[in-house]
């Protein structure tokens, strides 16, 4: 099997380099990835949006769709890893049937107190990655990311129970669905001003000044409100993905 | 010598995903196959990643020049990073992330069942 796979590999190695050189050279700025859709999004997206982060207006704007049903997956991986490893009886030990064995709690005094001052820093500077996304690399998944480590520092440094009374299964459990909603929601209301799903320029009755600028005023603030939505999704997805894995589903102590 | 300095990034990428490929058929522990599989999603973001590069261009984030308090923002394609490229990625590492999580959830449910990761210890005891 061994010696199987690695024949595999090295024919798959060989047939990739047989056809490297149809690929184009590094750097090109007229290959074929290069040329027809991302040009006209870095041409038209300021007038369009005035966002000057393109990644943040194509991800949040242009092709909204996808970002959504990203944050859908998320979503869904963390339904499938409760599902699989969520027992109902976890927090009423009396009711176990198999015995987890005792476990000394351990006692770090210069992580759990460098931790506790790094902690609110850490999400101060998610909550700005999210809100400055529009002008500096960022947005809610990055921002979500930073807050979602931020809580596992606090499991990780103490005890998973002290993150969870913080942030408890409930609530990570809503605030997953709640992003996802969000990011709906203002799809939805799209829709309910007349425009297609997630046409947010459809919003522009929301918003004053000529109806080409509150057009564009529409757009930029949707964009904010959808990664607000993104951000809630990952960041409580990943805490849960680390607090179900790292507990077994217990949720009573971590690594 | 300069076929390879042309190609180094493909070259790069596709030991990258030999590695992958191989750990992800060859290898017996079912946490080093989780392992493989992150190579080879690696592979491919980094890419998609290198495809993206214009040669003298910057992050994907307009330049403005500000005269009087008037900001003017820079346009130019050729003056930036290709971003489609870059969003595709950015969506693909969260789908990573995830997958990556479900994986080793079903490892463990698998070891707890069981009592091991590696595969033809499995097979054994379930036929």
């Amino acid at each position: 099997m061994k010696v199987l796979s690695l024949i595999i590999a090295l024919v798959m190695g060989a047939l990739l380099t047989v056809i490297l050189d149809d690929l184009p050279a590094w750097g090109d700025p007229n290959s074929p990835a290069n040329a027809h859709v991302s040009a006209y999004y870095l041409e038209n997206a300021y007038e369009q949006t005035h966002v000057p982060n393109v990644v943040t207006a194509v991800l949040a704007d242009y092709r909204g769709f996808d970002t959504m049903f990203e944050t859908g997956v998320v979503f869904v991986a963390v339904i499938g890893i409760m599902g699989i490893l969520r027992r109902e009886d976890a927090p009423n030990s009396s009711k176990k049937s198999v015995k987890r064995p005792p476990h000394q709690p351990p006692d770090p005094v210069i992580t759990g107190v460098a931790a506790r001052f790094m902690v609110p820093f850490m999400q101060i500077f998610g909550l700005y990655v999210i809100a400055h996304g529009h002008y500096s690399p960022g947005g809610g998944f990055q921002g979500g990311v930073i807050l979602g480590a931020s809580i596992i520092l606090m499991a990780m440094t103490g005890e998973l129970k002290s993150a969870l009374e913080r942030m408890t299964e409930d609530w990570f459990i809503i605030m997953t669905g709640l992003g996802f909603l969000i990011f709906a929601g203002v799809g939805l209301a799209c829709m309910f001003y007349g425009g297609n799903f997630l046409d947010y320029s459809a919003l522009a009755p929301l918003f004053g000044g000529t109806p080409q600028e509150a057009a564009i005023t529409a757009r930029y603030h949707a964009m904010l409100w959808v990664e607000i939505g993104v951000g809630f999704t990952v960041m409580s997805s990943m805490f849960a993905i680390y607090s179900y894995l790292a507990s077994d589903g217990w949720m009573d102590r971590g690594l | 010598m300069e076929w390879l300095q042309i190609n180094y990034n493909y070259l790069l990428v596709i030991v990258l995903l030999m590695i992958g490929l191989w750990a992800m058929i060859g290898k017996n522990n079912l946490v080093k196959k989780c392992i493989g599989m992150c190579i080879f999603q690696n592979a491919i973001i980094m890419f998609f990643i290198s495809m993206g590069v214009k040669a003298g261009s910057t992050i994907p984030i307009l330049n403005y020049t500000k005269v009087d308090g008037v900001k003017t923002y820079f346009t130019e394609a050729s003056m930036y990073a290709n971003p489609l490229t870059q969003i595709l990625m950015l969506t693909a590492i969260v789908v990573g992330v995830a997958t990556l999580g479900m994986a080793l959830t079903l490892v463990q449910k698998i070891y707890s069942e069981y009592g091991t990761c590696e595969e033809d210890e499995i097979l054994k005891k379930i036929g």
